[in-house]
């Protein structure tokens, strides 16, 4: 567990020293908020369509987040240094996507925040406790499909096309339930919360299921060959 | 599959090993004992298999025919295993460029519970003390950042240190901080076997000289 | 193309000398299921322009199901087919080349009939309701499916050792296999939202007479020969390629050897 630990630790501590989540990829995210509200000029569509906007922004900026995740790795070869030091490869995974949790969590909340400032959504007590865990699970979600599939891409040339093809067929049910379950949150006529949080169940499942699969293949995907 | 008898401190056996990763041999019969403490240079041309070697030693590449036994682990059962005690160093050095000297080692010394004081002191063997520790990689001069990386295996208590042209890009001074450092490791019982392109070398004492060719041992001077 | 020419273990056993042979990935077996494809096929397509009658409802558009269907089948067959090879290439030890290999070429082929089947499917659409498409789940499960192969497709073609690209695959196609049943799940949740009238099947409408009936049957054994023709090529195709990159270890190992001695 220590070691889990270890590599959050310092995958944090170095995002933290190079600042790239702060100073380029929140940008990037509230840019595409601006930017979708440019292209769809409508303000009653913005404020319908806010929760599916915010993810959509949060699902590009995540692929970011995790493309750096690895980058930091392959940057000086530190990647097969790593997996030669740590006994279980799955703790390196664990400790990856908790560094990328907590950088993806920043990365909503901020989104969140910027669908109420520009989107005009409001949010109520019991859509916040509805709000909360959708972010806290769909974050989930969202960080072991990263952290999975970056591995799987990490070594490879190209990667920066390939990461977005392989992930985002599979986030799409993830891009379905944040989006209504942050819709039923944020107060809208079609779905209320009931149903939103039937989905953040869904949520839940869709973590849980590729958290475990993220940790039973990293080994596999990470084995030096050569 | 037979091994001859393993001496207790026989670090390294390889009996005619082939790793052929694509198809294509880069090892092609190679033969080799190495006991523990030695120091040994390997030479050889370019596309001689050096590095090769060195990553099936490490547990990185895969065994396709031979023996090859390592720290007592058969690796062509279990080549997961041997990594754990094997330090390796390719041609880059594995460091996080925005954490300093200190944090990288530290890093390393935290997946395998060593103290802080175990940290610091291996700084300070490797000349890394003071100021130095405190430097972020990417401000590090590349002997430093050689140094870091090395440090990172003392931390590790790794026995067998595998090294891929340590030498490259380092000026005459921190050439031979290098070689101290590999007197006083295997001073301590760390066998340390690393490539280099020279064909001579000026350190005292001479290291035992293995000359690779064509994915083979060719000669050998102790 | 050779009537002995060598499996490709035997290929491998034989080492250098298959190179003086020609190569070609036909056997008799194969032959036999070409043949049979191509008869079966051809009395699909008569059966289904000239013989079976027009639909009540739908007039001819109604025989562009004798396409779909069989294709949508014959896409997520390969998607099993794929799954179970990478399974096993991934739980096996040894010998496990050839799995990835089938896994690969039934991805390949059946990237093609899902092509087809979302094509052919939309086109029916159109004709039948007007629309290309509707977000119903299981064309929309199916778009998603197609893209995910595609993916997998990119990613075996990336250059690396056989062994790599086996493993690579095997994790990326089980993955696909948890992906699939949560991609579908969500799409009939999101659907059911918006409490469609009624949901725009094209063939849920169609009534099916004896002779319609046995010419989609037929239709689905076609396609499925065609499938397991291109998939045992497609897969010895690869066998070859790979071969190409190592046989004769032997040899050249002896090569090296020379090498050295000739410096």
């Amino acid at each position: 567990m220590r070691n889990v630990f270890a590599v959050a630790r310092k995958d944090l501590v170095v995002e933290w020293r190079a600042r790239l989540l702060l100073v380029r990829v929140l940008p990037f995210a509230l840019l595409v908020l601006v930017l979708f509200a440019v292209a769809l000029d409508s303000e009653a569509l913005l404020e319908r369509a806010a929760a599916g906007l915010v993810w959509l922004a949060a699902m590009f900026a995540a692929l970011l987040v995790v493309q750096r995740c690895y980058d930091i790795e392959t940057a000086d070869g530190a990647l097969d240094m790593l997996l030669t030091s740590v006994v279980e490869p799955s703790r390196v995974f664990f400790g990856k996507l908790l560094a990328v949790v907590g950088q993806l969590l920043v990365l909503v909340v901020v989104l969140v925040g910027g669908a109420v400032v520009l989107y005009g959504v409001r949010v109520d007590a019991a859509g916040l406790v509805l709000l909360v865990t959708t972010v806290v699970t769909a974050v989930i979600g969202l960080a072991s499909v990263g952290t999975l599939y970056g591995a799987v891409v990490a070594q490879l040339t190209g990667r920066d096309s390939l990461l977005p093809l392989l992930a985002m067929p599979v986030l799409a049910p993830l891009l379905i339930g944040a989006s209504r379950a942050t819709e039923a949150a944020f107060g809208s006529q079609t779905i209320d919360l009931a149903t939103g949080w039937a989905w953040t169940a869904l949520l839940a499942v869709f973590a849980v299921v590729f958290t475990a699969a993220g940790a039973a293949s990293f080994a596999t995907l990470t084995e030096p060959d050569a | 599959m037979n091994l001859p008898d393993e001496s207790n401190d026989s670090v390294i056996q390889l009996r005619d090993v082939v790793v052929a990763p694509a198809g294509f041999p880069a090892l092609a019969g190679a033969t080799l004992e190495v006991r523990a403490g030695e120091l040994v240079a390997l030479r050889g041309a370019n596309g001689a298999g050096k590095t090769t070697l060195l990553r099936l030693c490490a547990g990185l590449a895969p065994l396709a025919r031979g023996a090859a036994s390592v720290l007592g682990v058969d690796l062509s059962r279990d080549r997961a295993a041997v990594r754990r005690s094997v330090g390796f160093v390719g041609h880059r050095n594995g460091l996080y460029g925005e954490l300093t000297a200190r944090e990288n080692v530290a890093f390393v010394g935290a997946l395998v519970n060593a103290t802080r004081s175990e940290v610091n002191a291996v700084l300070e063997e490797f000349g890394l003390g003071g100021r130095v520790a405190d430097t972020r990689a990417v401000a590090l001069s590349a002997g430093q950042r050689r140094r870091t990386a090395l440090a990172s295996l003392a931390v590790r208590r790794a026995r067998l240190w595998l090294l891929d042209e340590p030498h490259s890009a380092l000026d005459a001074d921190s050439r031979q901080q290098l070689e101290r450092v590999f007197i006083q490791a295997t001073a301590a019982g760390v066998t340390v076997v690393y490539t280099t392109h020279e064909r001579s070398s000026n350190s005292q004492p001479m290291p035992r000289t293995i000359t690779m060719d064509a994915g083979r041992v060719v000669q050998d001077h102790a | 193309m050779s009537d002995t020419t060598p499996t490709p273990h035997g290929a491998a056993l034989l080492g250098a000398g298959t190179a003086r042979r020609s190569l070609g990935t036909a056997t008799p077996a194969t032959r036999i299921i070409g043949l049979l494809t191509l008869a079966t096929m051809t009395w699909v397509v008569v059966s289904a322009f000239f013989i079976t009658s027009p639909d009540v409802v739908q007039g001819d558009s109604v025989r562009i199901m004798y396409a779909h269907v069989p294709a949508a089948w014959v896409a997520y067959l390969a998607f099993v087919t794929t799954a179970i090879a990478s399974g096993i290439s991934v739980v096996r030890r040894h010998r496990t080349l050839g799995f990835d290999r089938v896994a690969g070429a039934s991805a390949e082929v059946g990237v093609l009939f899902m092509g087809l089947a979302l094509v052919t499917g939309s086109l029916w659409g159109r004709l039948t309701w007007g629309t290309f498409w509707q977000w119903d789940p299981r064309l929309t499960t199916t778009l998603f499916l197609f893209i995910t192969y595609v993916g997998y497709l990119a990613v075996r073609r990336i250059d690396a050792t056989p062994e790599r690209r086996a493993k690579r695959s095997a994790v990326l196609a089980l993955l696909a296999v948890l992906e699939i049943p949560l991609v579908h799940f969500s799409v009939v949740l999101w659907r059911s939202l918006h409490q469609e009238a009624s949901v725009l099947n094209p063939d849920g409408d169609v009534r099916l007479d004896g002779l319609m009936l046995f010419t989609l049957f037929s239709g689905v054994v076609a396609f499925t020969l065609g499938f397991v023709w291109l998939v045992i090529h497609r897969q010895r195709l690869q066998a070859l390629v790979d071969l190409q990159g190592t046989v004769g270890l032997d040899s050249a190992i002896a090569a090296r050897a020379t090498e050295a001695v000739l410096r």
